[in-house]
């Protein structure tokens, strides 16, 4: 009963979108206030049905209802509870109805804001926002129905694919398409302000912090499918260049450049057209992303069916949203007041810089991308682009933009002095040259890239503190005054630090795996094997059983240079619903670094294949993006950011009780 | 600087990373891109060995070899040729004889392929994409019905 409940409210909400598509827009053009307040109360009952829609689904999965084939396909009786609940987005048409979830907790947040947005402006953002959400509401509702039954319902389901069965999809998935569908706020403001034809400094400040979250969200989605990968493919690699993760990686380089570029246009009213541009661009790139990973071009852990009539779909989406949004765009935008130019040496110079290359990078992984699919549709052939393309023409353009980066951040408005700015940052450059070459001196005869992207992070985390102490400190001042004067600096100056001091983190993180070492063996128990100072021995291999799979475990002494310093498990298991295999790596952390080991198979002697990799400072990868998320957490909380849009007037109260 | 000079200064500037951009990506796509083959295309397009390819089929039946230190030999076939490869490390879960697998390496001679990574991008229920299409086009494909998942 539940569960056509929550059909039926996916359907009503359908109903309630076309009413938050047609009304305000009308209200808007009209300007008709009282059909522009159906904005913000018809997005809020959109929010209401599809989230009791998603708890009608979850219930199905908690419940173990097995008359509902979607919960048959991907739920097991003897599943743990925590793959219960996260199995409902573990799949094609529960992670879609996660999907629109997001999508309207969006539309129903921006329709709370309702005293720090414009009312014309919140009501075609909302009725933009509606149109997404009646395009993917009736995707699933007529391609992906959750809600199907079956009769007559099986007994037991066939269990979730045991790749999934990980806590990784209980966070990655969430934070994945709250950046994503993040974006599409920020897509529907810039379509608002086209449709209006009306966009200012305002405007920036308004979209801003929505871009900004979307952005700390991808980046902590991005990070974590990362390191979920790193530890469950068990190839000890963190990072592929698979099509799948660079879908991500496109909308999160536009999202970068976006919330870049607003900075601009909130200061000093300039890039204004560029910035529309671009916040359609971003979340066009989400929407390609969702149609590569959710259609079955691409093979991969992330296509749960193979099946035309949806990909179809999708690119029907895709092309109505890019098409109808360029176009508009291509309509309206020669029609707004362009802002002004300045000065190239200047902190927006230094900001338009920063979008040239994250643009030009996110194009060059865009072909790398879409090249291969578009060849195989056009002549057959098939090719594979990989990380060989990608070291090649993506990183000498974020090398040189990271090189740039403490330089710009330094920089002042309007009208900068490049060789003072170059001054203020003599000690880091020199702090950081220093490190570059006593790392080349300490680790002689290693691999070269590793020093020189170790110095280039030092010299970014460096670079950020800098801006921070010289903004408090100068010659002379008491440490307390100092810090007094720290602590009053804008949020925003601190969020910008920490963040770009993140970025520090992580290529740090990157360089340093050029240091890592690997050893490849067949243990047998007491046997041992080495990987640089690190060294394990196997020490059984024992069986276990557990509720929906059994495993092999293999338990392994760690040592360093002959010190013992732990133990760590690997297990190679066999999920009996679906008589998968899987391998689950065993790690044990020292310091920001990892030794890993993953098994191979048992063979006929009664060994078994080892492949151990010590991996340094590793974790600093998936650090730097949590400080870079946290950066920007900090900066959403700038009061600059809370206050000063023009709030809307509260209609006077009666002045007197009327007397009766 | 007027205000020309400073449109000009802009244009030049984002002119020269997109040249740049676009150089890096044409040499590139010429030097790093690696093509898919299946044994028979091997022979049918003169694959020159030291080539660098992608080679997927059906690990044959029986022909798997294990030697020390991981060493394994297994052959790759389609329905008209047969390819030798020479692999160093850990197999994926989903490696098996008779079934679909996805090898990256260098060609040695037109028999011989030293293979460095061994993908299995497919869960159990699909084929590699590229090793199914292969064998639909040589009217091999005996469908999904014996890998389908098994139904109550």
């Amino acid at each position: 009963m539940l569960v056509e409940a929550g059909h039926f409210a996916l359907a009503l909400a359908l109903g309630l979108s076309l009413i938050q598509f047609v009304v305000p827009l009308w209200g808007a053009r009209a300007n008709d206030p009282v059909l522009m307040t159906v904005a913000p109360a018809s997005a809020l009952a959109v929010f209401a049905c599809i989230a009791f829609s998603f708890l009608a689904l979850t219930s199905a999965y908690l419940n173990s209802d097995f008359s509902v084939l979607n919960v048959v396909q991907n739920s097991h009786s003897a599943k743990p509870l925590v793959y219960k609940i996260s199995g409902v987005w573990g799949n094609h048409e529960g992670s879609m109805l996660l999907w629109v979830l997001i999508l309207a907790l969006f539309g129903g947040v921006v329709a709370l804001a309702r005293n720090s947005i414009p009312m014309r402006l919140q009501a075609n953002t909302l009725a933009v926002q509606a149109a997404v959400t009646i395009a993917f509401l009736l995707f699933i509702l007529t391609t992906s129905n959750p809600f199907t039954r079956v009769v007559p319902a099986p007994l037991e389901g066939q269990d979730l694919n045991p790749l999934l069965q990980d806590p990784g999809l209980a966070i990655h998935p969430p934070l994945l398409y709250i950046g994503y569908v993040g974006f599409s706020i920020s897509f529907a403001f810039a379509c608002a302000a086209l449709i209006d034809g009306r966009i200012d400094a305002v405007w920036a400040r308004i979209v801003r912090p929505w871009t900004l979250g979307a952005w700390a969200f991808l980046t902590l989605g991005i990070a974590m499918g990362s390191y979920w990968a790193y530890y469950e493919l068990g190839w000890g690699g963190w990072w592929f260049w698979d099509p799948v993760e660079n879908a991500s990686l496109m909308p999160w380089l536009a999202g970068t450049a976006l919330m870049h570029s607003t900075v601009v246009m909130e200061k000093r009213d300039a890039l204004k057209v560029w910035t529309i541009l671009l916040a359609i661009l971003t979340f066009s790139l989400s929407l390609l992303g969702t149609f590569l990973v959710r259609s079955g071009v691409l093979t991969s852990v992330h296509s749960f069916a193979v099946d035309p009539e949806r990909g179809t779909f999708i690119l029907g989406i895709l092309i109505l949203f890019i098409g109808g949004s360029l176009s508009l765009f291509a309509w309206r935008a020669p029609m707004l007041r362009q802002g002004g130019l300045f000065a190239p040496v200047s902190r927006e110079g230094a900001l338009v810089l920063n979008n040239l290359f994250l643009a030009t990078a996110c194009a060059t992984v865009f072909i790398g991308t879409l090249y291969p699919l578009a060849l195989e549709v056009l002549t057959g052939e098939k090719i594979s682009v990989g990380a060989p393309f990608f070291n090649f023409t993506f990183l000498p353009l974020i090398v040189p933009l990271l090189l740039l980066l403490p330089l710009g951040q330094t920089l002042a408005w309007k009208r900068g002095n490049f060789l003072g700015t170059a001054q203020r940052l003599y000690a880091v450059f020199g702090l950081s040259l220093l490190v570059t070459v006593a790392l080349f001196a300490f680790a002689y005869g290693g691999p070269v890239a590793a020093p020189l992207g170790v110095g280039l992070g030092v010299y970014l985390v460096l670079g950020s503190l800098n801006e921070l102490v010289t903004r408090s400190w100068s010659k002379g001042t008491p440490l307390a005054v100092a810090w007094r004067k720290a602590k009053g600096l804008p949020r925003s100056t601190w969020g910008t630090a920490i963040a770009h001091a993140g970025v520090g983190l992580s290529v740090i993180g990157i360089a340093a795996t050029a240091w890592g070492v690997e050893g490849l063996g067949s243990l047998k128990p007491g046997e041992r094997l080495k990987a640089g100072d690190y060294e394990v021995r196997l020490e059984r291999v024992i069986p276990r059983i557990e509720a929906n799979y059994r495993e092999d475990v293999a338990v392994l002494t760690v040592f360093d240079s002959g010190r013992e310093i732990g133990t760590l498990e690997t297990m190679k298991r066999l999920y009996v619903t679906r008589g998968m295999p899987t391998t689950e790596a065993g790690i044990l952390t020292t310091g920001l670094g990892q030794v890993y080991a993953s098994l191979g198979e048992m063979q006929a002697d009664g060994s078994i294949g080892v492949r151990l990799y010590y991996k340094p400072l590793v974790l600093l990868i998936w650090i730097g993006a949590l400080v870079m998320a946290a950066g920007g957490a900090l900066s959403l909380t700038d009061r600059r950011l809370r206050i000063g849009a023009p709030a809307r007037t509260k209609a006077a109260p009666p002045a007197a009780v009327p007397a009766e | 600087m007027t205000r020309k000079q400073r449109r000009l200064t802009l244009i030049g500037v984002a002119g020269c990373v997109l040249a740049i951009a676009l150089g890096l990506v044409l040499y590139a796509m010429n030097d790093t891109i690696v093509f898919f083959n299946s044994p028979a295309d091997i022979q049918a397009k003169n694959v020159q060995p030291g080539t660098r390819i992608r080679l997927g089929g059906l690990v044959k039946d029986g022909s798997v070899q294990r030697g020390a230190d991981q060493r394994i030999t297994f052959e790759v076939m389609d329905a008209e040729a047969v390819i030798k490869v020479n692999y160093t490390g850990l197999l994926p879960d989903l490696f098996r004889e008779g079934q679909g697998v996805v090898a990256e390496g260098v060609l040695e001679s037109p028999t011989v392929f030293r293979a460095d990574s061994v993908l299995a991008k497919h869960d159990e229920n699909y084929m590699p994409r590229e090793v199914a299409d292969t064998l639909k086009k040589q009217g091999h494909w005996q469908g999904e019905a014996n890998a389908a998942p098994k139904t109550q």
